[in-house]
């Protein structure tokens, strides 16, 4: 029972890693989409945020915050509370 | 002024001090020096991991050199900044719960006793403490500098003495106070980061009339300044995406963040760390980036860009208020050079003293050797920084690169690859650690990316061919 215990331990912590992986590759589209998607043209042709050039803005600015939210929403909602120490000895 | 700049700073070192004497009382009482001394006894909250995993990262590098860069370059370089977000949840989340169940089943105080116990390898501890000493060291200087600067420009004494003023203060709460003190301080500090650079991109901000005003003002500077691309245009997508890789994913590869994802108390406090963690990286990434771009219409013409930070706090606020805010560069610089001493120093004792030269050293001797090694290498650290380079963001980044390049693939392969073995974790240090040393000196960089990217694609083939290659071999032995 000790050993499966373990193994259902290592099976949270590998899906959870999986799911970092993806938030990592999500940031970054978001992040590399509204910078060069919308920062690319000449600057005169900018449209503003808030004062800030539009690619600024919801590169890094509205990109922080959906991070923000999305990582709080995941950790909240998938990631599963595991005790750390192993209980007596557990045999690999 | 610089009397009533001084103050808040004053203040700060004797809070941090304070939390010094505290942190060893209870190293006194413990039962598990080593534990206690180099890893706080596993007992962090999620807000204290949040906040020592921030401040050890947000360093002198980001603090001093990045609004510098930022404020030579333009958004373009808050964008590239920006890559460190990730920092605050992956480092956790990749590492997590496995790392963490990991290195208490192996007793693991340093990341080398992980690598040793999963490798079971004296060349891959060796071979590690090496790398970590070496660079760490360099690391390390290079933020000493920063202190040393900072408070030179803020109080118009010597370097040296300002040096040894930084010196003094940090060594103090390091030495007799261990991890515990390191996180504690650590979290104190990073408020004092949140809470500072807020203020100050608030006075920046008005200072400059507005944030249309500060943004149509750059633009009739010059136009690139407020487009991805830097301010000459050269800032390409694919260098700046490849700082992703450098300050934002293979942070996870860094022994002086990857050691605190071992030093959490439970689950729970893993969680809210890393909520906490994305919070306060990315909003002090952002703020303190954009202070250093907005300043440039304030200030314009300081060409040297250590000195914005500290330049346009005294020209937009009063003394004591500016003193409050520059108090978080400071904190920046300590957060980072405590956890890199107590790293170097556990290194040194933990992974080679007692690994190799005496590992049956009694309890006494260990503590006495933990204090002294860590008091020593602070002395020589600060010998090294009194003849200091120039522009310490890339001395910084050399080893951060070196050391990722080295551990990214022992590390997390180490955790969910069973089929790795030392011989590929060594033949991936080496290469990591050597291309990367001999593509920055010959500037091989495809594609515009930062030298990084290919020493970390080339370490990972090799970790997992060298491993594939030699599965026979490990059976046998």
């Amino acid at each position: 029972m000790k050993n499966k215990k373990g193994d259902s331990r290592f099976q949270i912590a590998h899906r959870e890693a999986l799911i970092g992986v993806g938030l990592v590759i999500f940031n970054f589209i978001w992040w590399f989409g509204f910078a060069y998607g919308l920062g690319h043209k000449d600057p005169s042709q900018y449209t503003y945020v808030l004062g800030l050039p539009a690619w600024f803005f919801y590169s890094c600015v509205v990109g922080l915050i959906v991070m923000v939210v999305l990582v709080t929403f995941i950790v909240k909602r998938y990631f599963v509370e595991v005790p750390l120490d192993d209980e007596g000895k557990v045999d690999e | 002024m610089n009397g009533q700049a001084l103050f808040p700073m004053i203040l700060m070192l004797i809070i941090m001090f304070g939390i010094g004497i505290w942190a060893s009382r209870s190293i006194r009482s413990s039962t598990n020096f080593l534990q206690d001394y180099f890893l706080g006894g596993r007992s962090l909250g999620g807000f204290i991991l949040a906040m020592t995993m921030t401040a050890t990262y947000g360093s002198a590098s980001s603090f001093i050199g990045g609004p510098g860069v930022a404020y030579t370059q333009g958004l373009g370089w808050v964008l590239l900044a920006m890559s460190q977000v990730a920092t605050g949840y992956f480092v956790l989340m990749i590492l997590g719960k496995k790392f963490s169940i990991m290195a208490r089943r192996y007793e693991a105080v340093t990341l080398v006793d992980f690598l040793k116990e999963r490798y079971q390898s004296k060349w891959v501890v060796l071979l590690s403490s090496f790398s970590i000493i070496v660079f760490l060291f360099s690391a390390m200087a290079a933020q000493w500098i920063g202190g040393g600067r900072l408070i030179e420009s803020l109080t118009g004494l010597s370097y040296t003495s300002a040096l040894f003023i930084f010196a003094i203060s940090v060594l103090v709460y390091v030495v007799i106070g261990g991890f515990r003190a390191v996180a504690v301080t650590d979290a104190v500090q990073g408020a004092i980061m949140f809470i500072g650079t807020l203020i100050l991109l608030i006075a920046v901000m008005i200072a400059g009339g507005g944030v249309s005003n500060i943004i149509n003002d750059l633009y009739t500077e010059n136009p690139n300044l407020i487009t991805p691309f830097g301010a000459a245009g050269d800032l390409s997508p694919a260098f700046v995406s490849s700082f992703w890789i450098l300050v934002g994913v293979g942070v996870v590869a860094l022994p002086q963040i990857a050691v605190r994802a071992m030093s959490y108390k439970d689950s729970k406090s893993m969680h809210r760390a890393i909520i906490i963690g994305t919070i306060v990286v990315g909003f002090i990434m952002l703020n303190m980036h954009l202070i250093g771009v907005f300043a440039r219409p304030i200030l314009p013409g300081i060409d040297v860009p250590d000195k914005v930070m500290p330049l346009i706090a005294l020209e937009t606020m009063p003394a004591w208020l500016a003193g409050i805010v520059l108090a978080a560069p400071m904190a920046a610089i300590m957060s980072t050079v405590d956890s890199l001493l107590l790293l170097v120093s556990s290194s040194v004792v933990k992974d080679v003293y007692l690994n190799y030269i005496r590992p049956n050293a009694s309890p006494k001797k260990i503590k006495t050797m933990s204090i002294g090694v860590t008091a020593i290498l602070g002395i020589i650290v600060f010998l090294f920084a009194l003849d200091p380079p120039d522009l310490i963001i890339w001395l910084n980044l050399f080893a951060f690169g070196g050391l990722e390049a080295a551990f990214i693939w022992p590390i997390v392969m180490g955790l969910y690859w069973k089929k790795g073995n030392k011989y590929g974790a060594l033949a991936s240090m080496i290469v990591g650690i050597g291309s990367y040393i001999v593509f920055d000196w010959l500037k091989i960089q495809p594609f515009g990316m930062h030298v990084v990217v290919l020493p970390v694609l080339l370490s990972f083939v090799t970790y997992v061919c060298v491993s594939l290659l030699k599965q026979p071999a490990m059976k046998a032995s």
